[in-house]
């Protein structure tokens, strides 16, 4: 159950994506400090992933014409997958996954708003594709691990963002409340720690934060894709008076942004967001929301870990890396009692799947309609909460949905799997170690493993070639990645 | 083998000759089910529905004067007479299937539910309606606290949640609901056929059967492997159901003719949830068309078509449908020609049982009206959404509704059985 050892496997599946056959050449020697650093430090490493689309030796794309990640959501999402597959920087993958939720933006109500490819673009454009501001998705890849606050201020002017929470119809007149209660009760400080009137204040401080069309811009399909939408900071629709808050702006400890002329308005909202930032409580809120995504969701969280998580990030002024530095490195992370301690998401366990069986001509729109039915749909969350994680993902149904995921990619691994284990199929035995080796759960009791012996004898005798092979080789990859123990990471 | 199988179900387990020819899960559900059964199809209205647009208040000058592009003009709602307090009361015009049956006396609408210091948060209010206690959004669910009432051991079906997340409604300490959003993807798929088809079955369930001793979360997940292969051939029973009405094509609907099917097929099911979102109006909303007009359109003709649906088979008598949202909106429009985050929203409830008519009374929209709160910015609860449930599980599910909502509720309940 262990591809390199416990540490380094551990390490993989929590800032990456698992153990995938490349990975296993780059990792096999490098000690724990090492990886870490590798990982934490990704600049070092080419971003050249989306390059490697279409090669033959890679997971495949499907699409109904051209593919076109850009502007169609379901090429989008494609691209983003292959990505987690085949990156070479696993951990800007995955805090690209960490923020989507965190900033959780559906596509559905873009597509309403300003049409699909619009919509799509407004989440997925990689910046220089096509004119107009990059998608949000690169907005969370290019800030993976960098400056929380400098983050804040980019998703409060992100397009998406602005037509999600309604900010772009944020008015003098009519102040708009959806994303000023968010980035407070969300984003940053969270329940408990702000009142009513805080809200109001804040859609008072974005007011005029709002969205312009490019001149070729048009609300349909047929538009020119070269047309976007950008942020504005509309002076004369911001409104002026004192706004003041339940919590300290400024370090001086005072709780209200004076009033300002409409011209230098736009300062009102980079005040609050700095407030928010560095507030103690976002501090420890982040700290939390990465001890269950880093180190565990079965245990609660050690309050030493939240004091000095929060501490971290609060020293490096809202810096992200060092943070994740400090976790990764951290008593709390390498413990080995918090191996496969966290449920794993939808899709993590689809690209670990792909990673561990195979993927060779495996379509990843096959995994779209499997990934729904599991609750997890990329540039889909559920609404701006982010989706239930931990032991939300399980009910029959979506664990049924995991199940039969494994199926269909054992089903198109069948042959290519039997070929690679030929010297592994000697015994029964031998298969199954060598299966084990490859394909992850957490630790098997007896009883699953006479579960699965049993499973390869009832091939009757045991030949080891051709058809016995292929046949069982792939329903030991079924019946692994759908056993609830490689429901863990 | 329907047939009787529903008859079993509807005459309960004192009329049951069949004994031993009856497959073991219908001793299980007979067992929990006493000796009526009765449904309880829990439809959420995720986002905060706008209730001033549902049930409009069509004489109020204020609502006019406050939802100027936003208000269903009089003309076009669907009456439905006046509450106790003399305020003429219309449905949105897109609710014309609901509106029959409210003539048939078969819904009652129950106006300004809520609590005292209504939660703005769509997280919080909506955690609040699922724990009944607005003191505290976490913990177990009201559901899910019926139904550790009922005998073990439950039936893995005596729930049936169609939304692919648990909402903290069902939540319990010792009841598990499965939750099948899509009855026709809950199969048992395989890379093989035949002999290693079945024998991959029998691994995984002999995987599932694994208790998992000193590690909990492996052992719930094994318990949610074992509960989708235990129910696989009851769910398929449902979803081989032919309505008697044609459903809208929508999930909403579709959910619906799945929770018929299960009623009709007497799979053992009896407390169903459902859910459809979008209701989180901040901007666009429309009047009588519009996105809130679609709103209305796919609940009303989902709604009417599964109440049709069952009453045909026969069922209607024993299904009751409860709708509720987390909050109502704001009552003036906000400058995007949508509505924020407010405070007491409508209730609906019906079925071929509901005592039908208006509960309750509307607010005065007017500035100032003393049932306005928040500066007249919201409309001020009047009757305590945990009373609603209360009424429920005293006299439609026949159980204690006092230790299950942790306090006597029954008071000023509306009658709505």
């Amino acid at each position: 159950m262990a591809q390199l050892n416990p540490e380094i496997d551990h390490l993989l599946r929590r800032a990456g994506f698992g153990v995938s056959a490349e990975d296993a050449d780059t990792f096999r020697d490098m000690s724990p400090a090492a990886a870490v650093a590798y990982l934490v430090d990704y600049e070092g490493r080419p971003d050249d992933v989306d390059a490697r689309i279409g090669r033959p030796d890679h997971v495949l794309v499907a699409t109904k014409d051209l593919f076109a990640p850009d502007i169609d959501i379901n090429d989008a999402r494609q691209r983003w997958l292959f990505r987690m597959i085949h990156t070479r920087r696993p951990l800007q993958e995955k805090m690209a996954l960490f923020w989507h939720n965190h900033f959780a933006t559906a596509y559905s109500k873009l597509a309403v708003d300003s049409g699909e490819r619009q919509g799509a673009k407004m989440l997925a454009h990689k910046a220089g594709v096509l004119r107009g501001p990059q998608g949000q998705i690169e907005l969370f890849r290019q800030y993976a691990l960098g400056n929380f606050r400098d983050l804040l201020v980019q998703v409060a002017q992100d397009p998406a963002m602005l037509v999600w929470l309604d900010g772009k119809s944020n008015t003098k007149a009519k102040p708009q409340e959806n994303f000023g209660r968010e980035i407070i009760e969300l984003f940053t400080i969270g329940v408990g720690n702000y009142v009513e009137s805080d809200v109001y204040a804040a859609a008072r401080v974005f007011t005029g934060w709002n969205l312009r069309g490019s001149d070729d811009y048009r609300q349909d399909e047929y538009g020119d894709l070269n047309a976007y939408q950008e942020f504005v900071y509309n002076a004369e629709q911001h409104e002026t008076s004192d706004k003041t808050f339940s919590f300290p702006i400024y370090s001086n400890g005072s709780r209200t942004i004076a009033s300002r002329s409409e011209s230098a308005g736009l300062q009102d909202g980079m005040d609050l967001i700095t407030a928010l930032a560095i507030h103690p409580e976002t501090a420890r809120r982040l700290a939390r929301k990465f001890w269950n995504f880093f180190v565990s969701e079965i245990h609660p969280p050690d309050p030493a870990f939240i004091d000095s998580t929060a501490a971290v990030y609060l020293q490096n002024r809202t810096e992200i890396r060092p943070v994740v530095r400090h976790i990764l490195t951290s008593p709390w992370f390498t413990d080995p009692s918090m191996h496969y301690a966290r449920y794993s998401w939808p899709i993590e366990f689809v690209v670990r799947g792909i990673r561990e069986v195979g993927w060779q001509g495996f379509s990843l729109d096959r995994a779209r309609s499997p990934l729904a039915a599991m609750g997890q749909q990329l540039f889909e969350p559920p609404n701006v909460g982010g989706w239930p994680l931990g032991a939300n993902w399980f009910s029959t149904g979506t664990m049924l949905a995991r199940t039969n995921f494994a199926a269909t990619l054992a089903a198109s691994q069948k042959e290519f799997l039997g070929a690679s284990l030929t010297s592994e199929s000697q015994s029964p035995q031998a298969l199954l170690a060598e299966m084990l080796a490859r394909v992850t759960p957490a630790p098997l009791d007896s009883a699953p493993q006479q579960a699965l012996m049993s499973y390869l004898a009832a091939a009757g005798a045991w030949t080891g070639s051709g058809e016995q092979l292929n046949t069982r080789a792939a329903g030991l990859a079924r019946l692994l990645v759908g056993s609830a123990e490689y429901q863990f990471v | 083998m329907a047939v009787s199988r529903r008859l079993f179900i509807r005459n309960g387990v004192a009329t049951v000759t069949f004994g031993l020819a009856a497959p073991s899960f219908l001793s299980a559900i007979a067992q929990a089910q006493g000796l009526r059964n009765r449904n309880l199809v829990v439809v959420y209205l995720g986002g905060g529905n706008d209730a001033l647009n549902t049930l409009v208040s069509y004489q109020d000058a204020a609502y006019y004067s406050r939802r100027p592009s936003i208000a269903v003009p009089a003309g076009q709602v669907l009456q439905v007479g006046t509450d106790a307090a003399g305020h003429a009361l219309g449905l949105h015009p897109r609710l014309g299937g609901l509106r029959n049956i409210f003539n048939e006396g078969r819904l009652a609408l129950v106006q300004r539910t809520g609590y005292p210091n209504s939660s703005r948060s769509h997280f919080e209010a909506t955690d609040i309606y699922g724990t009944a206690n607005p003191q505290s959004s976490t913990g177990s669910g009201w559901l899910g606290r019926y139904l550790d009432t009922l005998p073990r051991p439950l039936d893995a079906l005596a729930a049936w949640n169609t939304t692919g997340e648990t909402p903290r409604a069902l939540l319990s300490g010792q009841s598990g609901v499965p939750a099948i959003p899509n009855a026709s993807t809950y199969t048992f798929a395989s890379p093989n056929r035949g002999s290693a088809a079945l024998e991959e079955r029998a691994a995984a369930q002999a995987m599932a059967a694994n208790p998992a001793n000193g590690r909990p979360h492996l052992a719930f997940v094994n318990s949610t492997s074992r509960g989708a292969i235990e129910t696989l051939d009851r769910v398929a029973l449902a979803t081989s159901y032919t309505p008697t009405v044609a459903y809208p094509n929508n999930g909403f609907a579709l959910a619906l003719r799945t929770v018929a099917g299960a009623i009709v097929r007497g799979i053992g099911s009896r407390v169903f949830w459902v859910q459809t979102g979008g209701f989180d109006t901040h901007a666009g909303q429309g009047g009588a068309g519009g996105a809130y007009g679609d709103l209305m359109g796919s609940l009303g003709d989902g709604l009417a078509a599964f109440y049709g649906d069952v009453r045909n088979q026969g069922l209607g008598g024993d299904t009751t449908v409860i709708v509720f949202s987390e909050f109502g909106r704001r009552i003036s429009e906000n400058g995007s020609a949508g509505t924020d985050h407010g405070a007491a929203g409508v209730m609906m409830v019906l079925g071929g049982a509901v005592r039908g008519g208006l509960h309750g009374t509307a607010a005065s929209l007017a500035p100032g009206n003393p049932t306005l709160e928040n500066n007249s910015g919201d409309v001020r609860y009047e009757t305590d959404f945990r009373s609603v449930y209360a009424r429920l599980l005293d006299q439609w599910l026949g159980v204690n509704s006092v230790p299950i909502l942790n306090g006597d509720f029954r008071a000023g309940a509306p009658a709505i059985f």
